[in-house]
């Protein structure tokens, strides 16, 4: 009885958000529009920019937009799990957030439930991006949008749970500009999504320690080698430890009496 | 109660309940053509033999493993590279050392040499196998060889630097390129002496007949154009115009072309732009241009024509291509300035 009473509550919560996404069309539209417009655009501004080496997980010459596309689904679902924070922000404004958290429920679930959430509308978009790149002849083996789906959970939960820590520290909506200044732009333009790490390497050894030790760029490898049947033990060590870090983090930042929201003055 | 599961060979058992039976009889039958079946898939993994222009040797690469096997010394600056039709011997162009050595196919030891004459590039073979047109660049010569005597029969006077030769599979023309005269020189192949030639577009670099005879591809490495010529009237039925987005034009030099035995489609290597275009043979459509490495130079198609190789000289690597997913799917490579490439089921 109890487990269905999470399973109610979880569901509730996922359910929430699906429609939020699917029902808001201008925000499903505009999560798809940017990773095309670099995909379309910027990548083919630098079609030829990659030179010469082949690095794993490809075995032959890929064109520039090959490369980038799972760095743009990546950033789908960074963008995705900073929205989701923004969306905590918001609900708290709104007093939503008091009705979800005096829910009976461990306050830790109510967050992973809402990190599911964010993470599972992260992965219908970036399935989208994916068929729609297909078209564009940017085309994968068969298995590997199968062996892409553990990878896309991983990370999408890794990056809600980085916006669930980053809205704990987040008071009000207009601070919301910070994060995008000084998280998803550094995180993404510091990592592998857009270059490999050799050719950081050739400009900056600090950029490619930077861009290594990025735990954004461990993601993007994570589904890069996921997306080509292979699997990265590395980067997915990288992404789970990041992950259970960042959502420690985040439920010590949510709980009233340790966390963030006393030292701001509770939700 | 009895295990009707294990047959007691070992133990002078029975064999009398129809599992035993099965296990006794027909699982090392089973078995033994599964290991039949794996063998002859084994056999017919063929094995690409390319030559390297600055390393003085040939490569042997394994092209379903995607591995460089081994690496032998043949000789001066190889170039050209053609396999007989019963796959027992390679003959290699040896630039430097001004013949065209024979190479045994299986150990890969020199058997015997052919009078080439000076800084043999190509050269085709004909399709009995006996024998062998060889372009002297310098001399602008056609040179005919009969290989059972290894004797240089006859030389054909052809344009300033003849560079791509060919024979048709009816064995009834020898096309020859002069790169310098931009002429594809028709030679009857009964009396060794050219009954015609064609102008085409500056630079002819590579021909190759339709499996049929009936037409004959040539392409033109400075107008970036392939030639479709219908060898009947050996007048110019249609030229195609590579472009490839994001590729400048003066890097699409074409090089190599191969057509299918169906000639369903024509596959062409351009070059510094790094592609080869696959051409639609029925259309002369464009389908695709398929990215390999640097500098692609010559293609040559696997025993089933599944897969086509290409050799890219300036990237080291050879690129394998599935033609029936129309992909790139690995570059492996083999060593400084690949050349030639010939395959042996």
């Amino acid at each position: 009885m109890r487990l269905l009473h999470y399973w109610r509550a979880m569901w509730g919560i996922i359910w929430r958000e699906l429609w939020r996404f699917v029902t808001q069309r201008e925000r499903f539209i505009s999560a798809l529009v940017r990773p095309l417009v670099w995909l379309f655009v910027f990548a083919a501004g630098f079609r030829a920019a990659l030179g010469l080496a082949i690095t794993p997980p490809y075995e032959t010459y890929i064109l520039y937009e090959v490369y980038i596309t799972p760095g743009l689904i990546g950033m789908i679902q960074l963008f995705n799990g900073m929205q989701s924070s923004l969306s905590m922000v918001y609900d708290r404004e709104m007093g939503s957030m008091r009705i979800l958290m005096v829910c009976p429920l461990p306050r830790w679930f109510l967050l992973l439930s809402k990190l599911m959430a964010g993470t599972g509308v992260s992965i219908l978009q970036a399935y989208v991006f994916l068929a729609i790149a297909w078209f564009y002849d940017i085309q994968a083996p068969w298995q590997g949008y199968l062996w892409i789906l553990p990878a896309l959970l991983l990370s999408g939960l890794m990056l809600g749970a980085l916006g669930l820590l980053l809205s704990s520290f987040i008071k009000q909506l207009e601070n919301f500009a910070g994060v995008m200044n000084f998280v998803i732009f550094p995180m993404f333009f510091m990592s592998t999504a857009l270059y490999p790490l050799w050719k950081i390497k050739e400009s900056s050894a600090l950029l490619y320690n930077l861009a290594q030790y990025n735990p954004f760029s461990q993601a993007v490898e994570m589904i890069r080698f996921a997306l080509y049947g292979q699997f990265n033990s590395m980067a997915f060590i990288y992404t789970l430890v990041a992950f259970v870090v960042f959502m420690a983090a985040a439920i010590i930042g949510y709980n009233p009496s340790k966390g963030m929201m006393t030292r701001k003055g509770g939700a | 109660m009895k295990n009707v599961f294990v047959s007691r060979n070992a133990c002078g058992g029975d064999f009398s309940h129809p599992l035993a039976q099965w296990a006794t009889k027909v699982a090392p039958t089973a078995v033994f053509a599964i290991l039949s079946i794996a063998l002859v898939a084994n056999a017919q993994a063929e094995t690409v033999f390319v030559t390297l222009e600055k390393d003085n040797a040939l490569a042997v690469v394994d092209p379903i493993a995607g591995k460089l096997i081994r690496t032998v010394e043949i000789g001066q600056r190889p170039r050209g590279i053609i396999i007989s039709p019963d796959n027992k011997f390679l003959y290699v162009a040896v630039s430097d050392d001004d013949t065209i050595k024979i190479i045994d196919a299986e150990t890969l030891k020199e058997t015997g040499r052919l009078p080439s004459g000076e800084d043999p590039e190509t050269f085709a073979l004909n399709p009995a196998g006996d024998r062998l047109y060889v372009s002297n660049e310098d001399d602008s010569l056609v040179t005919v060889i009969d290989i059972k005597h290894k004797k240089a029969v006859k030389q054909i006077k052809v344009g300033v630097e003849p560079e791509g030769i060919t024979v048709s599979p009816d064995n009834l023309w020898v096309a020859s390129a002069s790169e310098t005269t931009n002429m594809v020189h028709w030679i009857d192949t009964k009396t060794n002496a050219i009954v015609e030639n064609t102008l085409v577009d500056p630079r002819p670099r590579a021909l190759g007949f339709t499996a049929d005879s009936r037409q004959l591809w040539v392409t033109s490495e400075m107008a970036g154009t392939l030639m479709i010529l219908d060898v009947k009237t050996k007048q110019l039925v249609k030229t195609i115009k590579f472009d490839v987005q994001g590729v400048t034009a003066d890097k699409i030099q074409p090089v190599g072309v191969v057509i299918d035995k169906d000639r369903k489609r024509g596959y062409v290597a351009l070059g510094p732009a790094n592609r080869v275009a696959v051409i639609n043979a029925q259309t002369f459509e464009v389908e695709k241009y398929l990215l390999v490495g640097q500098r692609v130079w010559n293609l040559a198609f696997s025993p089933d024509q599944k897969r086509l190789y290409t050799t890219n000289g300036t990237s080291n690597d050879i690129s394998l291509i599935d033609l029936e997913a129309q992909t790139v799917t690995k570059s492996v490579g083999v060593g400084t300035y690949p050349w030639g490439v010939a395959v042996k089921p």
